[in-house]
C-alpha cells in the first residue's frame, strides 16, 4: 500500500510540472501583456505613457523576456522558495493574494461538501428504501432539475427569490456592516446567513449527483442474498439497513470524495463571480481578463493541483476502502 | 455442381426470412433495436419531441422572429411582455387574436418610467407580415415573418431587454448559436475521440501510454478556468462566425478527452475477440479491421457519450457568454441575454428577463432525457434493471429455450 501511494505521488510530480508549463503558456496567448492593459487604461485617464517608461515597465517585471524564461524564472521561484510571483494589479506578491482569499474558500468549499453529503446520503437512503413512493418521485426529480440547471444560473434565481421575500439579494459573504469588523459572535452569524445561498448553489448538482448515486447503490445492496439471510434471521430491518446495506453502498461515495472536493473547489468559480463572493474566482475573472499573468497563472497551478491531489486521494481512499481493487494491485 | 450451391443458398435464405418473419428480433439489427427501446423510454421520447422542435425554432429562427438582430427601438426600453389578448375591454371576443397600443408613464413612487396598456388602440395581430429583410435557410431573401402587428403597435411576447429589443425575438435568434455550438463541438470531439482514442487503443505499448498521459493533463484542468483562459486569448475584435468558431473549438478541446477514453476501452475489449484475430489472419488491412470490423462493435456506446456530452457544452456555452467572453452583441445566444441578468437590480424590477434561463434548462434537461434513454437503449444489461418491457422478457425465454435446446444436443 505504502509503494503504491509514493508510486502514485511521484508519477503526480511530472503531470503538475507540464500542466504548469501549459497553464503559464495558455495565459500568456493573448495578444498585448499587462503593460499594454495598464498604459490603455492611463491613457483613458489622460495619462500617456511613453515607450521607454513602457519598455522600462516591461524590463522591471521581466515581461520582456520570451514566455519560455518567463516560465522558467516563474517555476524555478515557485520550486526554490515558495515564491509565485508578483501581481501587477494588486501590487502585492501573489503568495500574500492567494492567502487572503484560500480561507474564504476553503471555507465555502468545506461548508458546501458537509451540506452536500449531510443533504444527500439520507435522501438516497430514503428514496431507495421507499422505491416508487412520491418521496422517490420528487427527490428523483429534484435532482434532475437541480443536475440540469447550470449553477450560476441558479444563482441568479436564489437571489431574486431572496430579494423578492426578504428585500435583500444576499450578495457577497458579509453584510457592509461586517465586512471590516473584527470576529465577532454576530459576524459569524452574518457569514453564515450570507453562507446560504452559494452553498445551496455551489452544493445542488453534487448533491443531486450523490442522491442518484447512493439510490442506485442501494437499490443493488438491498437485494442481496446476505440481506435476505439477515432478514430471514430476524433482524430488525433498520439494523439491516445501517449494518449490510448502507455500509456497502456508502463506498464508493465515501471514495469519491477526493473528487467533489475539486470540482466543488473548480466548480464554484462563476458562482462566486455571480454572487460576488470573497473567493478565487472573481480575484481569477479579472486577473484573466487584466492579463495579470502570474496570479492568473498560480491560480490556474493551484487548481490543476488540487484536481490531482483529489484525484489521488479518491484513488487511495478507493484502494484502502475495497479489498478487491487492494488484492489485484498486490497481486499486480 | 453450381445448381446445387445455388438450391443450397436459395433454401438458406427462405430459412432465414421465415425465421426472420416469425421472430423479428433476430434479425433486427442493433440499431433498430436501439430505436425500439428508446421509443420505449417515455422521457426520452418526451425529450426528443422537444429536441425537435426547439432545433425547427433555431432553423426557422429569423421567419418566426418579429425582429431582426439589429433591431431596437429606444422609447419601449426594458417594457414587460405584452399580454395576447381575445377579449376587449368592452367585452367583445374577437376570433383573432390582438394586442393593447404601449403608452408610458411615470410610475408615482420611483419615478421609473414603465409602460401601460392602452385600450383604446387595438392591434390585431397578423400572419406573415413584412418586416426586417433576412436571408431564409440560407439561401433567398426575403421580408416576411410569422406574425406581428402593424405600426405603430409593438409585439414583445416576452418583453424587451434595457435597449428596448424584443426579448422573444432574441431568444430565437439566440438558439442557433446556442443549439448548434454543442452539436458542431461534439461532433469535432467525436472525430478526435475517434481517431485519438482508437490509434490509443490498436496500437498500444508506447503509443497508449503517451496519448493517456497527455488525456490525463487534459483532463487535469480544471474546466471552468480553462475555459476562461483560452476565451481570454480570443483577440478582442473578431467576427461573429470567427468568434463562433472559436469556442466550438474551445470546447471541444476538452471534450473530446473524454470520448477518447470511451473508445480506448471499447478497442481494446474488443482487439482479443476471435473475430478480429480471424480477419487479422485472414491478412485483413488494419485500416479496413478498424473501421469495418471494431467501429461498429462500439459505436452505439460512442454516440450515447457524446449525446450526454452534449448538455455540459450549452452549459459552457452560456456560462462563456454569460461571462462576456463568448458571443458578443448584437449577435446573441442565450448566456448573452442573461448578461442582463446579473445585476440583481435588475431581475427585480424586470423578472422576464429570465425567461431564456427556462429555455437553457429545458434543453439541458432534454437533451440528459434523451441521452439516460439512449444509454439504455444501448446497453443490453441495462434493460433486467431498469426497463421492464414485455419484449425482454420474451426475448430472454427465447435465449432459454435455444440454451435448452443446445444442451440437449
Amino acid at each position: 500500500m505504502v509503494r503504491y501511494i509514493t508510486r502514485r505521488t511521484l508519477v503526480m510530480i511530472p503531470v503538475a510540472l507540464v500542466v504548469s508549463m501549459i497553464v503559464f503558456f495558455i495565459i500568456q496567448l493573448p495578444p498585448g501583456d499587462f503593460i499594454s492593459g495598464y498604459a490603455a487604461k492611463m491613457s483613458t485617464s489622460g495619462e500617456i505613457m511613453d515607450a521607454q517608461a513602457l519598455a522600462q515597465l516591461r524590463e522591471a517585471y521581466g515581461l520582456d523576456q520570451p514566455w519560455y524564461a518567463q516560465y522558467f524564472t516563474w517555476i524555478t521561484g515557485i520550486l526554490t522558495e515558495g515564491d509565485f510571483g508578483y501581481s501587477l494589479s494588486y501590487n502585492r506578491p501573489v503568495a500574500d493574494i492567494i492567502g487572503q482569499y484560500m480561507g474564504i474558500t476553503l471555507l465555502v468549499s468545506i461548508f458546501t461538501m458537509l451540506f452536500t453529503y449531510i443533504i444527500a446520503i439520507p435522501i438516497g437512503v430514503l428514496s431507495a428504501v421507499k422505491q416508487y413512493s412520491w418521496f422517490d418521485y420528487l427527490s428523483t426529480g429534484i435532482g434532475f432539475l437541480g443536475m440540469a440547471t447550470p449553477n450560476f444560473l441558479f444563482a441568479i434565481l436564489l437571489m431574486f427569490l431572496s430579494f423578492r421575500w426578504w428585500g435583500d439579494p444576499m450578495l457577497g459573504l458579509f453584510s457592509p456592516e461586517f465586512a471590516e469588523a473584527p470576529w465577532t459572535y454576530a459576524k459569524w452569524l452574518d457569514l453564515l446567513k450570507h453562507m446560504i445561498i452559494p452553498v445551496i448553489v455551489i452544493g445542488t448538482s453534487n448533491t443531486c449527483e450523490l442522491i442518484r448515486v447512493m439510490r442506485g447503490q442501494m437499490l443493488d445492496e438491498m437485494t442481496k442474498p446476505h440481506i435476505v439471510t439477515a432478514r430471514a434471521k430476524g433482524l430488525p430491518e433498520w439494523r439491516i439497513l445501517v449494518k449490510y446495506s448502507i455500509r456497502a453502498a456508502i463506498n464508493p461515495v465515501i471514495s469519491t470524495i477526493g473528487w467533489s472536493l475539486t470540482t466543488i473547489f473548480t466548480g464554484s468559480t462563476i458562482t462566486a463571480i455571480v454572487l460576488n463572493l470573497p473567493t478565487q474566482g472573481p480575484v481569477m475573472h479579472k486577473a484573466l481578463l487584466s492579463q495579470d499573468m502570474y496570479l492568473a497563472g498560480s491560480w490556474l497551478l493551484l487548481m490543476a493541483v488540487f484536481t490531482l491531489l483529489g484525484t489521488l486521494i479518491s484513488d487511495i481512499l478507493l484502494a484502502l476502502l475495497d479489498p478487491r481493487i487492494r488484492l489485484e494491485r498486490k497481486g499486480a | 455442381m453450381v445448381t446445387q450451391a445455388k438450391a443450397l443458398i436459395r433454401r438458406f435464405r427462405n430459412a432465414r426470412s421465415v425465421r426472420a418473419a416469425a421472430r423479428p428480433d433476430q434479425s433486427a439489427s442493433h440499431w433498430r433495436l436501439m430505436y425500439r427501446e428508446l421509443k420505449r423510454h417515455k422521457l426520452a421520447r418526451i425529450s426528443s419531441v422537444v429536441l425537435a422542435m426547439m432545433y425547427t425554432l433555431a432553423l426557422f429562427a429569423p421567419f418566426i422572429a418579429p425582429q431582426g438582430l439589429e433591431n431596437y427601438s429606444s422609447e419601449y426600453m426594458n417594457s414587460k411582455p405584452t399580454v395576447v389578448r381575445f377579449v376587449d375591454a368592452e367585452g367583445n371576443f374577437h376570433l383573432q387574436p390582438f394586442v393593447y397600443g404601449l403608452k408610458s408613464e411615470r410610475d408615482p413612487e420611483t419615478l421609473r418610467k414603465r409602460f401601460v396598456e392602452d385600450p383604446s388602440k387595438l392591434f390585431p395581430i397578423k400572419l406573415f407580415v413584412r418586416g426586417e429583410e433576412y436571408t431564409f435557410l440560407g439561401v433567398f431573401q426575403t421580408n416576411v415573418h410569422l406574425f406581428g402587428v402593424d405600426e405603430p403597435g409593438r409585439i414583445f411576447l416576452f418583453g424587451t431587454d434595457g435597449m428596448g429589443r424584443d426579448l422573444f425575438s432574441r431568444v430565437v435568434l439566440g438558439s442557433q448559436v446556442s443549439l448548434t455550438v454543442p452539436l458542431i463541438g461534439v461532433s469535432i470531439s467525436f472525430v478526435l475521440g475517434l481517431l485519438i482514442g482508437g490509434i490509443s487503443g490498436y496500437a498500444g505499448g508506447r503509443v497508449d501510454a503517451v496519448i493517456q498521459r497527455f488525456i490525463d493533463i487534459v483532463r487535469s484542468f480544471p474546466t471552468l478556468p480553462l475555459w476562461m483562459a483560452l476565451a481570454a486569448a480570443i483577440p478582442p475584435r473578431v467576427g461573429v462566425v470567427e468568434m463562433f468558431f472559436y469556442i466550438t473549438i474551445i470546447m471541444a478541446f476538452i471534450e473530446w478527452t473524454g470520448l477518447a477514453r470511451v473508445v480506448r476501452s471499447k478497442f481494446i475489449a474488443l482487439r482479443a475477440e476471435d473475430y478480429v484475430t480471424a480477419a487479422k489472419i485472414a491478412g485483413v488491412g488494419d485500416l479496413k479491421i478498424i473501421f469495418v470490423h471494431l467501429v461498429p462493435g462500439f459505436i452505439s456506446y460512442l454516440v450515447v457519450a457524446a449525446t450526454l456530452a452534449i448538455p455540459g457544452m450549452i452549459i459552457g456555452e452560456t456560462a462563456m457568454s454569460f461571462l462576456g467572453l463568448g458571443i458578443r452583441s448584437p449577435a446573441t445566444s442565450w448566456g448573452v441575454l442573461m448578461q442582463e441578468a446579473q445585476q440583481i437590480e435588475n431581475v427585480a424590477l424586470y423578472p422576464w428577463k429570465l425567461i431564456p434561463l427556462i429555455f437553457v434548462i429545458i434543453v439541458v434537461l432534454a437533451f440528459n432525457f434523451f441521452g439516460d434513454g439512449l444509454r439504455d437503449a444501448a446497453d443490453p444489461y441495462s434493460h433486467e434493471s431498469g426497463l421492464k418491457s414485455a419484449n425482454r422478457k420474451e426475448k430472454q425465454r427465447w435465449f432459454n429455450r435455444s440454451k435448452g435446446k443446445r444442451m440437449s444436443m
